[in-house]
């Protein structure tokens, strides 16, 4: 089989992955090598695939040959597709040639389980050496760690990758009982565990010594699958918080379920991925990294999922009207930051310009701030933006409005089809 | 007061010089323009001379105001923003006016359009240096880019350490301009035509397997042209090998029917790019990209 084929077989069987950012491994470049990650720091995106989704990195399995039998996966033992594998060889001179024609920042290496998680990754660790000692390759490398791998290869992989994963993908323990049978949570978290406590003990040690090897610089992440379970939102971000506090994950990624395959306890072949709701998981994300929020500030018991029509944020805001408005002249910026339609970019804005002189309404979008979410929850000097009256229900409305051109497409439509009837 | 235009070389110094003159000679202005884009006007003319020690007193009085204002400016020299000239000498007056504070005041009516035509810029620099693509073409790396800012400037440390052991050109259609860089050293030097040649066996082989990746990449069921197109607008994909039709993807059997204008003779060797010139006296070698 040819490098094209291969290459097509193995790109379509790990397109399910949702990682592919290079952010966050600070390496500029080393004499005699190729390569650096200093765009990378920010996450560079060399393409953007038909889905809208960034391409940063060679996303691909060393092989989808696979001796477990998940159920939710196209690579699954009991599934019958076509099956292919590089050579560590042919692996290492493809990332090369992308990545001086400047198509990618770097790889990511991804694989089946071929005959053992063991024997898999020796075989990624073979393609990973070629690379970065045959071919001095300097750039960004993203590897998976297979669940059930002794310590001494993740230790060896770590060596030589910027990021480590492990995936988790189902939310919880039953779900992986049913449809991940070869996997267990402790197999999962034995290599999470370990990657945090290396990674740790690596940093101590690189104050010391400047130069002593590094271990996944970039740190680790993981993914969730939304939507092959009856997992709610809340449980799902509960955990997210929990892997950021307790294992110092980077990035939790979500993964709205794409059904490949008809079976008895997953959703049937014609459900559509639930993107809307992988939507709102990464904004509820980016509100538990960047805003400080807290996980049960939103959701709870009573309310464990998402509201469909409005973003977290706005929804929070809903909720806490008392906690409204904000005087944007005199908050601080942690209560800047949970204003709808205010960000860490123009909250930091408002902060500076306002030491020049009291800021008005039309000072506030020249900085950055979106206006349609913001209006209903701040005041300038002291008073709402000229002619603006709202009732809860208004409000409601209009923040659905001003959501509506940046969501997911085919749930647009749906949403768009009930507004209407919405607060009759 | 009578209404004055002045014309510039078009270089960052001779804007600097038009500060100069402006306050010397106690004129006000009402437009500059550089040599080029100069149309003849009603209004009464001064060619402006530029003279580097002047340029330096410019730029060591604003950079005392603030150290940030010097790498300011020249970045939104670089910008595609009209009459962007006369904006930065408003700004230029209106800082010796206020000093600092104008740096913190975000939503002022001078310094604003110079905010974000710089924010514009970097925003387009950020975008292409994922967005570029280099073709191996006889063993050195070309591409080619249609900005709308001047990103060359910005762009050049990124690729030159990122590609520091190969040879590589990048060519600004937009500008006319290109980016040379070989042996730890680089320059950009206006070039008005340039025609990229074909590519051989091996580099059409990997623009298919790169536009094969593409495609396969993308999920079906989430498709989404849309928000495709705002993460990565149109007019990028004109220089972008996975947006290429078929012809783009065979191989050239004889690279010599496809000349490469701009170098000295007209037909350099076969399908090669033309050759990186010797730095000019006074112009900045590359630093390493240690430095910077
Ligand atoms: S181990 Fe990985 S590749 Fe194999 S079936 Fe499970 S999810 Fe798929």
């Amino acid at each position: 089989m040819d490098v094209l084929e291969k290459l097509t077989i193995l790109t379509d069987a790990a397109k399910y992955d949702a990682a592919c950012t290079s952010s966050g491994s600070r390496r500029s470049f080393r004499k005699g090598h190729i390569g650096n990650t200093t765009s990378s720091v920010a996450g560079c995106c060399h393409s953007f695939s038909a889905d809208g989704r960034c391409v940063t990195l060679l996303k691909v399995l060393l092989t989808n040959c696979c001796v477990y039998d998940c159920k939710y996966c196209v690579n699954r033992r009991s599934n019958d597709t076509r099956r292919a594998a590089f050579t560590p060889e042919e692996l290492a001179e493809l990332t090369i040639g992308f990545y001086r024609r400047n198509y990618i920042e770097g790889l990511f290496l991804s694989s089946g389980v071929l005959r053992s998680p063991d024997y898999t990754t020796e075989l990624m660790i073979r393609a990973l050496t070629i690379l970065r000692t045959t071919y001095c390759f300097n750039g960004y490398i993203h590897a998976k760690t297979i669940p059930g791998t002794s310590p001494e290869l993740v230790t060896a992989l770590g060596l030589l990758a910027d990021r480590l994963s492990v995936n988790i993908e189902l939310p919880s323990e039953a779900g992986l009982k049913t449809l991940a049978p070869d996997k267990t949570k402790a197999a999962i978290l034995a290599p999470m565990g370990q990657i945090r406590q290396q990674w740790t003990a690596n940093r101590q040690e690189l104050v010391k010594y400047r130069h002593a090897p590094k271990f996944a610089p970039a740190g680790q992440s993981t993914q969730l699958i939304v939507g092959a379970t009856q997992d709610t939102d809340l449980h799902i971000l509960s955990l997210t918080q929990g892997l950021y506090d307790r294992y110092q994950l980077k990035r939790v990624f979500f993964s709205a379920y794409v059904p490949v395959v008809e079976h008895a306890l997953l959703p049937s072949r014609d459900t559509k991925p639930p993107l809307l709701r992988e939507h709102r998981l990464y904004q509820a994300d980016w509100l538990l990294r960047f805003y400080g929020f807290r996980a049960e500030e939103l959701l709870d018991e009573r309310n464990p999922d998402f509201n469909p029509l409005v973003d977290p944020k706005c929804s929070w805001a809903l909720a806490h009207l008392d906690f409204f408005p904000v005087e944007v002249n005199s908050a601080d910026l942690e209560t800047l930051l949970r204003v709808p339609g205010i960000g860490p970019t123009s909250a930091r804005r408002i902060l500076v310009a306002r030491r020049v002189g009291s800021l008005g309404h039309d000072d506030l979008k020249k900085l950055g701030v979106v206006m349609k979410r913001a209006q209903y929850f701040i005041t300038c000097r002291g008073k709402v933006a000229d002619g603006l009256r709202f009732t809860p229900d208004s409000v409601l409305r209009g923040l659905i409005a001003a959501e509506r051109p940046s969501l997911p497409q085919p749930e647009m439509e749906q949403l768009s089809l009930f507004t209407p009837a919405f607060g009759a | 007061m009578t209404d004055l235009v002045y014309l510039y070389d078009g270089s960052f110094d001779g804007l600097l010089c038009c500060v100069f003159d402006s306050y010397t000679k106690k004129e006000v202005l009402t437009a500059i323009y550089s040599d080029e884009d100069f149309a003849p006007s009603l209004f009464a003319t001064r060619t402006v001379v530029t003279d580097t020690a002047h340029a330096r007193r410019v730029y060591r009085s604003l950079v005392r105001i603030s150290p940030t204002v010097g790498p300011f400016l020249r970045r939104c020299h670089l910008t595609c923003l009209e009459e962007k000239e006369l904006y930065m000498y408003r700004f230029v007056r209106k800082l010796y006016r206020l000093g600092p504070p104008l740096l913190r005041s975000l939503t002022d009516e001078t310094y604003l359009p110079l905010l974000r035509a710089v924010r514009h810029l970097e925003h387009e620099v950020e975008l292409l240096r994922g967005f570029v693509r280099f073709s191996e073409l006889s063993g050195v790396l070309g591409g080619e880019i249609e900005p709308k800012n001047r990103v060359l400037p910005l762009l050049r440390s990124h690729f030159c350490s990122r590609y520091q052991n190969e040879r590589l050109f990048l060519y600004d259609r937009t500008h006319r301009e290109a980016l040379f860089y070989a042996d730890g050293r680089s320059e950009i030097l206006p070039l008005e035509h340039f025609q990229m040649a074909g590519p051989d066996e091996t580099e059409a082989r990997y623009r298919t397997l790169w536009k094969r990746f593409y495609d396969t990449i993308a999920i079906r069921e989430r498709e989404n042209p849309r928000l495709r197109m705002t993460h990565m607008p149109k007019r990028y994909w004109n220089t972008m090998t996975e947006f290429q039709g078929p012809a783009y993807f065979r191989a050239q059997s004889s690279p010599a029917d496809v000349r490469s204008p701009g170098a000295p003779g007209g037909t350099p060797g076969l399908g090669t790019p033309p050759a990186p010139l010797p730095p000019a006296p006074g112009s900045a070698p590359y630093k390493s990209a240690g430095e910077s």
